[in-house]
């Protein structure tokens, strides 16, 4: 029988391994999984490479886990916000490598790696410093660089609902990266808002399909990260 | 002298009106960050325009009421927005499939400094300690069919934006088809910046003053 619910957050992240490369979900914390990052805090793994949208705010989730100096480098597109004070104080102080990546090359990158697709042109970028030092070649009169895949050996990613067979809905704009995350990475694991009966998720709307997925946790009240960085509140608290 | 009871140039919200006036109806449209944000707010009667906002949500509705936010239905600035009936939630890669694939019609930027080429200049000053954040700009002026941008004539410290050559790091080259300030309406085009529209009490001289790049005015038909 195939089941890949999980009981307990320790489980979940147990065998993440130091020097590892992970896919951490979200849109600032739309999406983020702080349950599971916190537990990745805990767990205390080392020398990670996250790739991840953002670079987290205050002192929790995200902004935590870079803080407690388990992270060595980050490949995002937008590594500041509002409350982002960790990341840019390691940055200049030379303790964090960042490898910046638009947007959409970051998402094509990491669905190319999720696809087995090593390697693919994009318009993005071309004239600019980000494209410097990358190969590039015109096509149709008008010029691409190269840029490559990305897998991760885990991703970190937060679903609405899930069935033991890692079948995954997701709410509104909290589905940004997730589901191509949960393809790129070798061992995708999900925090649940709820975890359903098998069959009772219609086929039909099934946005992540259980393939992609190898663990799931129910956590049915996610902490609110934006409270918990108005409250000035830091992690491990 | 300046006479301070004379107000010149449009606010903010005038601005995002004038943008609102050129995108016509059934476009579907990305808005920035920040002023570019306000032109939703504007959209004239008997048009329908669809907002996409790049982390994933077709059919961005108006900001909710005071307290009705939900933390996972937000905007690219990370903004409390709501979902109008009809919209559709995807992931990233599909996200970037609209922009990079160029099937949003017009994209609304902000700007620090704009060429008289169209070159932008929207994501670092290149300053050593800034922090490198470049979000979806350059995907956005990569694969959009036509890029609106939206800002003051002027930094806060009174240099001009528009100007020969953007010394700031490029968001893309030749990407900008019209330039929408508190001073005038600006086109780009293959033999340079076209004044189309200024804004009250401003004159073609006082433009020329606040604008680090030549600027044409378009030859009146006669009547």
């Amino acid at each position: 029988m195939i089941n890949k619910q999980i009981n307990s957050l320790s489980e979940a992240v147990a065998d993440i391994f130091d020097g590892a490369t992970i896919m951490i979900g979200g849109f600032g914390e739309a999406g983020s999984p702080i349950e599971l990052i916190h537990s990745l805090i805990d767990h205390g793994a080392k020398s990670l490479t996250i790739v991840s949208n953002n670079t987290g705010s205050g002192h929790v989730g995200l902004a935590a886990l870079i803080e407690n100096r388990q992270v060595a480098k980050t490949i995002c597109s937008f590594p500041r916000t509002a409350n982002s004070k960790v990341f840019p104080e390691l940055y200049n102080a030379g303790k964090i490598e960042l490898e910046l990546v638009p947007q959409g090359t970051l998402a094509e990158r990491i669905r190319a790696g999720g696809a087995g697709i090593p390697a693919f042109y994009t318009s993005a970028s071309v004239n600019t410093p980000l494209a410097e030092g990358k190969e590039s070649q015109i096509f149709n009169g008008q010029e691409y660089v190269l840029e490559y895949g990305i897998k991760a050996d885990f991703a970190l990613v937060k679903a609405e609902k899930a069935d033991r067979y890692g079948n995954l809905l997701y709410h509104a704009t909290a589905r940004n990266f997730g589901p191509i995350m949960c393809t790129a990475s070798k061992i995708a694991i999900v925090q649940a808002k709820k975890i359903v009966g098998a069959g009772q998720i219609d086929p039909e709307t099934v946005v992540t399909p259980g393939i992609f997925v190898q663990k799931v946790i129910e956590i049915r009240n996610p902490a609110d990260e934006s409270k918990l960085v108005e409250e000035e509140l830091s992690y491990p608290w | 002298m300046v006479n301070n009871d004379i107000k010149i140039g449009w606010s903010r919200a005038e601005m995002a009106q004038k943008v609102a006036l050129d995108i016509p109806d059934g476009s579907y449209v990305n808005l920035g960050i920040g002023i570019p944000e306000l032109v939703a707010d504007f959209v004239p009667e008997g048009r329908e325009l669809i907002y996409q906002t790049e982390n994933g949500l077709l059919g961005m509705g108006p900001v909710p009421e005071e307290g009705k936010g939900d933390r996972e239905l937000v905007n690219a600035g990370k903004k409390y927005i709501t979902a109008i009936p009809g919209a559709a939630y995807f992931h990233h890669a599909d996200s970037f499939t609209m922009i990079r694939g160029g099937h949003i019609d017009i994209c609304v930027l902000g700007a620090m400094q704009v060429s008289k080429d169209g070159d932008l200049a929207n994501w670092s000053t290149g300053a050593k300690n800034a922090i490198p954040a470049v979000g979806g700009a350059m995907d956005l002026v990569a694969g959009v069919k036509r890029i609106f941008v939206i800002t003051q004539h002027v930094t806060k410290y009174g240099d001009p934006k528009i100007v020969d050559e953007c010394t700031f790091p490029l968001t893309g080259k030749q990407v900008v088809e019209c330039i929408y300030t508190n001073l005038a309406i600006i086109d780009v085009k293959k033999d340079g910046l076209f004044v189309r529209e200024m804004a009250p009490n401003v004159s073609f001289e006082y433009l020329m003053v606040k604008t680090g790049a030549k600027l044409n005015q378009y030859i009146k038909a006669k009547v």
